[in-house]
């Protein structure tokens, strides 16, 4: 189980720089009682018409301040399915950054993210030590590291795989 | 150095050891609350929980059932409670909307720690306890095991000073808070000073609530005797509130004279330094709906305000007003003082308690195009309906000035007779 989610990842960079980027827009209220195929379809697409067509699996999401505001759906989960492989963001809503690790999708907070960043540029998160890194402009910066406590959350696959490993499912 | 509200109540949850922000600590919760959307078809249910009596169940966000799915997701969480014998279970016509239904129900106590599956779970900071939103899986892991993580955070303090103005209410406080301050993502907020002991208990509760439109991590409270003698009357769990310690450290201090104060309305889309006094509107612009309710805005004190300023008037042609009561409770003492015959008698809908119109669920859903003011709790693109609908927020006693003129309209004239 453990070592199965990596925290250092490398893909192409999708700017989301807006602040208050809100769930509900990952997540619209129409669909949050429909299945995860569904919901899947909806991501971003009245925000962003046309990225669910060109998000891939390994792509990293670049956000703004206060990423992720808004309400306990969880968000992470729809980005996480869709293949991107890590979030960092100026700032993250807390109930949000609890989704990610909830979810096992690495995520850090970074000043100046969005200054560092263009889309389509290629980047390596280590969230572990909260450094991002520019591979196509030859520059990087260093954020807030994921604490170790949540990395275990995070490397177990989320709370859930670790909920079936102590037998409560 | 001393410690902030939050950071006490962790510490005395985590073995008592100090806790400074950057904190990781483990915790024991001591309430849990479950809504309906938790209990859809299909969704994961466990095998053993930690402890029945910490949990409660509350449904409120699609109640009466608008669907099939939402009444099959109802059924499963009335087997739950039967299954595991969960005797705090709020069903329709016993409850009302979660947050509420907490705080009157005095399930969340000073001191303590409440979790739920809503993002406005702050609500109960109104009470002096460390309560937050938490996504559906770790409600899971907390009703299992009973702990969660909390990542102390640095806290932002909030002093009130002076009494407000007639024409001021939470929701303006709250307005008026997020122009200065903006969003605090990763901060807590504690409010305190002078001014707290004048605030009536719903006002405080709508400011706890709408901590989360400023992504506050907790919005706490002090425990006064008003809450404590409010608390005293409907509970006797023991309790042991936190106050925070005079040297205790803060990122900010906001300073607000609520004497100052005027009408506020936060503009479509987002909270944070997005609001601005109701006069600057100028009456130009037209509404679709108005909706009173939410679990920050359908309290008691919002059905007086909306009843008295609509009294002997009418809604707008043109303009719905729907007024939804927080809880069965606000609703059964609206109907006993009067202020839902005057309500009904200005031409506005008057519905059960539940979530409904403020997550565009039912009972209100907006159409394309369509305007609204809200006294609820979020107005993100979308939220109440059609994303193109443009959401404005403001207090009840706002909403109900701007049903009558099918405007936005400062309430102010309507309530210089108000003590």
């Amino acid at each position: 189980m453990s070592d199965s989610e990596p925290l250092v990842v490398e893909g192409r960079a999708w700017m989301f720089a807006e602040d208050n980027i809100n769930t509900d827009l990952m997540m619209p209220q129409t669909v949050f009682a429909k299945p995860l195929e569904e919901q899947l379809r909806h991501v971003f697409a009245t925000y962003r018409p046309g990225w669910l067509d060109q998000v891939k699996p390994g792509d990293v999401i670049v956000g703004g301040r206060n990423f992720g505001t808004g309400s306990s759906r969880p968000g992470s989960l729809l980005l996480k399915r869709l293949g991107v492989s890590a979030l960092v963001a100026e700032t993250i809503n807390g109930l949000f950054y609890r989704n990610c690790i909830n979810y096992a999708l690495p995520a850090i907070e970074c000043t100046g993210v969005r200054d560092l960043v263009l889309e389509g540029d290629i980047v390596r998160i280590d969230a572990t030590r909260g450094v991002i890194e520019n591979l196509t402009r030859g520059k990087g910066l260093t954020g807030k590291p994921m604490p170790e406590f949540l990395q275990a959350i995070v490397r177990a696959g989320g709370i859930m795989e670790r909920l079936r490993a102590e037998g409560y499912f | 150095m001393g410690m902030t509200m939050a950071e006490k109540i962790l510490s005395r949850h985590s073995g008592g050891g100090r806790v400074r922000p950057g904190d990781i600590v483990v915790c024991e919760v001591d309430k849990i609350v479950q809504i309906d959307l938790t209990f859809g078809p299909g969704a994961p249910m466990p095998k053993r929980l930690v402890d029945p009596r910490k949990i409660v169940v509350v449904l409120d966000h699609a109640v009466p059932a608008p669907t099939i799915g939402a009444a099959a997701g109802q059924s499963i969480a009335r087997k739950f409670i039967k299954d595991f014998g969960v005797e705090k279970f709020f069903d329709l016509g016993r409850g009302g909307i979660c947050h509420q239904v907490v705080l009157e129900n005095g399930i969340a106590l000073p001191g303590q720690i409440l979790t739920c599956t809503d993002s406005h779970t702050c609500a109960s900071g109104a009470f002096n306890c460390v309560a937050r939103g938490m996504g559906p899986q770790e409600m899971l892991q907390i009703m299992c095991t009973g702990k969660t993580w909390y990542q102390a955070a640095p806290t932002v303090r909030v002093i009130f000073r002076g009494l407000k103005p007639a024409n001021v209410f939470g929701k303006d406080i709250f307005l008026h808070l997020a122009a200065v301050a903006g969003s605090v993502e990763g901060h807590n907020l504690e409010f305190g000073g002078p001014g707290v002991s004048g605030l009536p208990l719903d006002d405080r509760a709508t400011l706890s609530t709408m901590g989360a439109e400023l992504s506050a991590e907790f919005a706490t409270f002090p425990a006064d005797d008003k809450a404590i003698t409010y608390l005293k009357s409907v509970t006797d769990e023991a309790f042991e509130p936190a106050d925070s310690d005079p040297d205790a450290e803060y990122a900010a201090t906001y300073d607000i004279d609520l004497s100052k104060l005027r009408p506020y309305v936060a503009r479509p889309d987002f909270i944070p330094h997005n609001t601005i006094p109701v006069a600057e509107l100028n009456d130009h612009v037209a509404i679709d709906q108005a909706f009173v309710g939410s679990c920050a805005n359908g309290k008691l004190e919002d059905f007086c305000v909306a009843a008295q300023v609509v009294k002997g008037r009418k809604v707008a042609p043109g303009v719905r007003m729907i007024v939804t009561p927080s809880s069965q409770r606000v609703l059964t003492e609206a109907v006993r003082r009067g202020y839902v015959e005057t309500l009904l008698e200005a031409g506005a809908i008057v519905t059960n308690s539940t979530c409904g119109a403020c997550y565009g669920g039912h009972l209100g859903v907006l159409g394309p195009n369509e305007v609204c003011i809200t006294s609820s709790t979020r107005n993100f693109k979308g939220r109440m309906g059609h994303p193109s609908a443009r959401i404005y927020m403001a207090s009840s006693a706002t909403v109900a000035a701007s049903a009558l003129a099918g405007r936005i309209s400062d309430p102010t004239p309507y309530l210089g007779d108000r003590v």
